[in-house]
């Protein structure tokens, strides 16, 4: 058998021209810009280089790269990836890669297909922006970016036309699609979890408390102004002081570190016991932390589906918190709940460490008391009446912290506090534990939403009494009550107060109020905007019972409507006003305003002859633009070039409208 | 070949103050259309048609009429003539090529529309003959407003006939005291050189035929002419035959300002004197400028 080399037919390769591979710079610039701040330095260095030497190619006429420098490129940067990230697969190589094919392409423009390529990747590059950041302002960054795209698009395949008009052809495109867009996203059935896996390195670099708690840890969690949730309440928020927003329980105790003990495993379905009183509903949208644990205010009564409790009331999600959830507690506020508690929690509850501490072992003695009640109120008797200072900042405690704490340095915050406490309360023979959260949370005037923020990271203690159950007992309030009356603001001078928990910059405060209500605006109803939110709107639009075929009935309606709407639209433009008459318009616009409008009836030669009259020093450019538009008109000259033109004149006009100041 | 401006400058050196008057009497010849002079006595009616028929090189008559005119009068007799034992046609005064009727309205009817079948037919028949009129051919008409005592107004069918009605208008000061202290009217006629002739004339009119008229133009004039027939204003909208001649006249009138193209300004121009004879107002307005304003300020310009 005899083998035929045949050549596929080769397409006309149709070069690029010069200003189409500008367009596509403008291409790979606007894609890389938005990743700017995640991507490794020696790759931005690559790529602004490569960029560049393109630029200079174009600009200066410098030769271009060879095959030969550009396959060391791929080699060298593919090996730096590796090195860098480990791996060749992943979202952050994945990127990485992605840059380097786009900057790489633009050293390839030899075809209309090079650059059809360029502008594919310049929209795939925006896409994975929102991998790393979807803020407004990132949504908004990569409109702009989109529309400079198009533009490049539209230049690529149409004739040629002025960058401005380009630009403005895309933003047009692109504000058609904007009623279609907002179809889809609203009435597109939701399916629920997220359509696609993201990999694990995507949720690195997130913070919040942790499942053990040793002296320092929440100190340094509160110099962080990040939000940790938002709460809605449906009806009055309480004061911040009964704000105690529960997170891990910590009953086991090494002598330094507090941990999860056993009643952290025991993990049920339902609350443990049942709690009387009037529950207060709320709905707390928990920013990811990357940990199975929620938070909701003590003591809750009613869980979501999917939400599970431990026996010391702690509430666990499936899997970790790794994207913005939103979940609706019920809690009964100053509930004591575990009046018959089990015994086996109760002794883990009293377990101290062998030895170590002994002087704090010895004052707890002092204290005890007749009833466990009395023994309580001395320990924070106690707290109240040494010298204890709540700081920041405390010293380093060696061995032996809690009696280092307790009678040499006594400069410490909530955890050291906490911790010591709850010590004191186990040596004296009550059952007590450690329990970590969130406490207060400030209102925003703005969406009547209450943020939680790192800052308000808090540690408090319980103890369990018998007949009353498990009694919540902050000794940080006994110290500086005005701590959980107000929050970090209240520091004692000259202490570093966290920058968003300051109050002397109102102006900055009620600023940001405004901004993140515009951030949980859009996390509320953009990003989260699920299955449950979608059934929530459509109800309220009307729409009972929306089920995935009515939904798509409603899809197709719609967009045939819209499309249907902007065809008729197009359609009566053309017609009834062309681009001269807006010219025209335009002219009347810019005077109209000085009061040098045009009358209805009025010739537009007469009409220059009036104003030129009123105001000589319009008269030469109005003079002009009436000229132009008569012979555009009413005479035999083609529209464009008067139209252009007239265009120049109206703005002139404008620039020129107020009277010159004697 | 000569600028039609030539004609009212050299008219503006006998009739003083009243360029744009001369203006419109030029376009209404231009555009081939009779011209109807309405004023009181005294105001120049008269001198006006000299001026033009002489400036343009055109044969001249005049008829005074009376109410004892009769059709013979102006369109001409046959006489017998005993030499040769034949009927012999004697031509009246309509046989010229600008005749001025003064005082067309104080003629009878049966006069008056010989005249006007004359003007519209440019032919005359008498007695079953039919003889062409000399081209080109003008109907130049006075009428005095202010005596109607004896008089038979034209009926509006007539009044159609004239495609331009206008009025004087007295002098204003500085014209009227050149006019006190300026040489005697006549002797300046006399004086008075040719400026067109018949040919020229007919070239012009070949010329303004040819100006363009832009769709945009078209929507205004009908624009217009719809506002006199629905607007309420009018007992009588404009016939098709008005508007015929509004845009005529506008081609005229551009011609005069030297463009090739019509705009709205002319067409508003010729308007007042084109449609104002033709349309019967419901409430008399106080002047002619008030019409014309009225007229003129009802229809927006289609953009």
């Amino acid at each position: 058998m005899k083998w035929r080399r045949t050549t596929a037919p080769r397409v006309a390769a149709e070069p690029l021209d010069q200003s189409r591979i500008a367009w596509l710079m403008a291409v790979a610039a606007c894609a890389l810009v938005p990743h700017g701040s995640h991507l490794p330095g020696w790759l931005i260095a690559v790529a602004a280089l490569l960029f560049t030497w393109r630029l200079a190619q174009w600009k200066l006429g410098w030769p271009g790269a060879s095959g030969l420098v550009k396959l060391l490129v791929v080699i060298a940067c593919c090996a730096g990836v590796s090195l860098t990230f480990g791996r060749l697969f992943g979202r952050e190589p994945g990127v990485a890669l992605l840059t380097l094919m786009l900057v790489l392409k633009l050293h390839e423009l030899r075809s209309t297909r090079d650059g059809h390529t360029v502008v594919l990747l310049g929209y795939f590059m925006l896409l994975t922006a929102f991998l790393y950041s979807q803020t407004p302002a990132m949504a908004a960054a990569l409109g702009v970016s989109m529309t400079v795209i198009t533009a490049a698009l539209i230049a690529l395949t149409g004739p040629p036309a002025a960058p401005r008009a380009l630009l403005r052809h895309a933003a047009w495109m692109m504000a058609q699609a904007l009623p279609f867009m907002l179809v889809l996203f609203v009435l597109f059935p939701r399916v629920p979890g997220p359509l696609w896996g993201l990999p694990l390195d995507a949720y690195s670099g997130t913070s919040g408390l942790s499942d053990s708690m040793s002296p320092g840890s929440i100190s340094q969690l509160s110099l962080s102004g990040a939000i940790a949730f938002r709460v809605r309440f449906e009806g009055d928020a309480p004061p911040a002081r009964d704000l105690y927003w529960r997170g891990p329980v910590l009953s086991a105790f090494d002598g330094r570190t507090w941990r999860q003990g056993s009643s952290a495993q025991r993990i049920g379905d339902g609350v443990p016991h049942t709690v009387p009183g009037r529950p207060l509903g709320y709905e707390v949208t928990l920013e990811p932390h990357n940990r199975n644990w929620l938070f909701a205010l003590e003591t809750v009564t009613t869980l979501p589906a999917g939400v599970r409790v431990s026996d010391d009331w702690q509430l666990f999600g499936r899997d970790g918190v790794r994207t913005r959830r939103r979940d609706r507690f019920e809690s009964v506020l100053g509930a004591r709940p575990g009046i018959e508690e089990w015994s086996g929690h109760l002794d883990a509850a009293r377990q101290l460490p062998r030895d170590g501490n002994p002087r704090a072992r010895q004052l707890a003695q002092t204290l005890r008391a007749d009833s466990p009640a009395d023994t309580v109120e001395a320990g924070l008797r106690l707290f109240r009446r040494e010298a204890f200072v709540y700081t920041l900042t405390p010293p380093l405690l060696g061995d032996d912290g809690i009696d280092a704490f307790l009678f040499d340095t006594r400069r410490g915050f909530c955890e050291h506090y906490a911790g010591a406490f709850v010590f004191l309360m186990r040596a004296a023979g009550l059952p007590a534990r450690v329990v970590t959260g969130y406490q207060g949370g400030e209102r925003n005037e703005v969406d009547d939403y209450v943020v939680v923020r790192q800052s308000d990271a808090h540690a408090w203690a319980e103890v369990w009494l018998k007949g009353e159950g498990w009694r919540r007992v902050d000794p940080t309030a006994a110290i500086l009550p005005s701590r959980i009356e107000r929050g970090l603001a209240d520091l004692p001078a000259g202490e570093p107060v966290p920058f968003v928990a300051r109050v002397d910059l109102g102006w900055l405060r009620s600023l940001r109020h405004q901004w993140e209500a515009a951030n949980n605006a859009w996390n509320q109803w953009v990003l989260s905007y699920d299955q449950q939110k979608q059934r929530e709107l459509l109800s309220r639009l009307g729409m009972s019972q929306p089920d995935w075929r009515l939904m798509t009935i409603w899809l197709a309606s719609l967009c045939a409507l819209f499309a249907t709407a902007l065809t008729l639209w197009a359609m009566r433009r053309s017609v009834s006003a062309d681009a001269l008459a807006r010219a025209w318009s335009g002219v009347d616009r810019a005077l109209r305003p000085a009061g040098l409008g045009r009358e209805a009836w009025e010739g537009p030669l007469d009409y220059a002859a009036r104003i030129g009259r009123l105001r000589p020093d319009l008269a030469p450019v109005l003079s002009q633009a009436c000229r132009l538009y008569a012979d555009a008109r009413y005479g035999a000259v083609p529209p464009a070039a008067a139209t252009r033109e007239l265009k120049a004149c109206a703005r002139a006009l404008r620039r020129q409208r107020t009277p010159p100041r004697p | 070949m000569s600028d039609p401006r030539a004609v009212v400058d050299a008219a503006s050196t006998l009739i003083l103050g009243k360029r744009s008057r001369l203006e419109l009497a030029l376009t209404c010849l231009i555009a081939g259309g009779h011209l109807l002079i309405e004023d009181v006595p005294g105001t120049g009616k008269t001198t006006l048609a000299h001026v033009m028929a002489r400036l343009l090189g055109l044969d001249f008559r005049r008829v005074q009429f009376t109410s004892d005119l009769l059709p013979a009068d102006i369109l001409g007799v046959s006489v017998f003539e005993r030499e040769t034992g034949a009927f012999r046609f004697h031509p009246g005064p309509v046989f010229t090529q600008v005749l001025l009727a003064d005082e067309v309205n104080r003629a009878t009817p049966r006069t008056q529309s010989a005249l006007l079948e004359a003007m519209e037919e440019h032919q005359v028949s008498v007695e079953g003959e039919t003889r062409p009129l000399p081209e080109p051919f003008f109907v130049i008409a006075t009428q005095n407003p202010a005596s109607q005592i004896g008089t038979y107004p034209l009926p509006e069918s007539q009044l159609d006939r004239f495609m331009m009605r206008i009025t004087m208008g007295y002098p204003d000061p500085a014209a009227e005291r050149a006019l006190l202290t300026g040489r005697d009217r006549r002797s300046l006629l006399a004086d008075l050189a040719p400026v067109a002739d018949a040919a020229t004339l007919t070239a012009w009119r070949t010329r303004a035929e040819g100006i363009h008229v832009s769709d945009a133009l078209i929507d205004y004039v009908q624009a217009l002419i719809a506002y006199t027939r629905t607007g309420g204003a009018y007992r009588l909208g404009l016939s098709p035959r008005a508007g015929l001649a509004l845009l005529a006249a506008a081609r005229a009138r551009a011609l005069l300002d030297a463009r090739n193209h019509v705009l709205p300004e002319d067409v508003q121009a010729v308007m007042p004197a084109v449609a104002l004879h033709r349309l019967p107002m419901l409430e008399q307005p106080a002047s002619h400028d008030d019409a014309a304003r009225h007229l003129l300020q009802a229809v927006a310009l289609p953009v």
